[in-house]
């Protein structure tokens, strides 16, 4: 069972064309690296996300490929530069068939 | 299950650490015989984690960011976790600027390795160690 949970995204909703803006997104999930054990002594099973991508109006511009030793609520910052108004789509994959999506859109002047 | 709970008592854990060889094999694996230099990469982590579980990370590289002359990707290994590579983010010009944070989980105190791979193929580096008083499960 996919526990792919609620994604937040943080996009300036305007920019200047050209200016470089930072993104921050973190989406809820166990990301459970297959290391851990529970209370009980028993193994946690492997359950993460291993893809996050970032396409900024169709273009792919930043894509993670994440092993077990990401944190919990895996948390990623990074750069785009404002080159049109338009919409990014964040999009977060897990090993069982999880997906989460989440949009922002931008007004670029 | 229950064989599973049954086995409580008698745990057997895994080796809890990757080796350095390990980690070499992983470089060799993601670069080949391609040379790592030192230089053009800042790695920013705590000198000190309390906890391995929730460590900040920021890679930074050195680069224009242009269409001639930019980072294709950033790779992060940790050199005695469970697994030794951590995540690998994919760049261009569209950053405009180089830098990517997350948060990751460090087994025990070691050293962090940032690789990060430019626009021209060359591989440029940077390490950092890390003390961890609680280890994680990473």
């Amino acid at each position: 069972m996919s526990r792919m949970g609620k994604a937040r995204v943080r996009v300036p909703e305007r920019a200047a064309k050209g200016q470089i803006v930072e993104i921050r997104t973190m989406v809820d999930h166990p990301h459970e690296s297959g290391f851990r054990h529970d209370n009980m002594g028993r193994l946690v099973p492997r359950h993460i996300v291993e893809s996050f991508t970032c396409n900024y109006n169709g273009r792919e511009i930043f894509r993670a490929k994440l092993h077990p030793a990401v944190s919990t609520n895996p948390y990623f910052m990074f750069y785009a530069v404002a080159i049109e108004s338009g919409e990014l789509v964040f999009t977060w994959t897990d090993d069982q068939g999880g997906v989460a999506r989440e949009t922002a859109k931008i007004e670029v002047t | 299950m229950s064989a599973l709970v049954a086995g409580v008592g008698m745990l057997v854990v895994r080796p809890a650490v990757a080796t350095p060889e390990e980690l070499a094999a992983a470089l060799r694996e993601t670069f080949g015989d391609r040379p790592i230099r030192r230089g053009k990469v800042k790695l920013d982590l705590p000198r000190l984690a309390e906890s391995g579980n929730v460590v900040p990370v920021t890679v930074s590289v050195d680069s224009p960011m242009t269409e001639q002359n930019y980072v294709k990707s950033v790779h992060l290994f940790a050199e005695k976790n469970n697994l030794p590579r951590i995540l690998e983010v994919q760049l261009g010009p569209y950053n405009g600027k180089a830098v990517v944070s997350s948060r990751v989980r460090l087994a025990i105190t070691q050293q962090v390795l940032a690789v990060a791979v430019l626009s021209d193929d060359t591989l440029w580096s940077a390490a950092s160690d890390i003390e961890v008083t609680v280890s994680s499960c990473g």
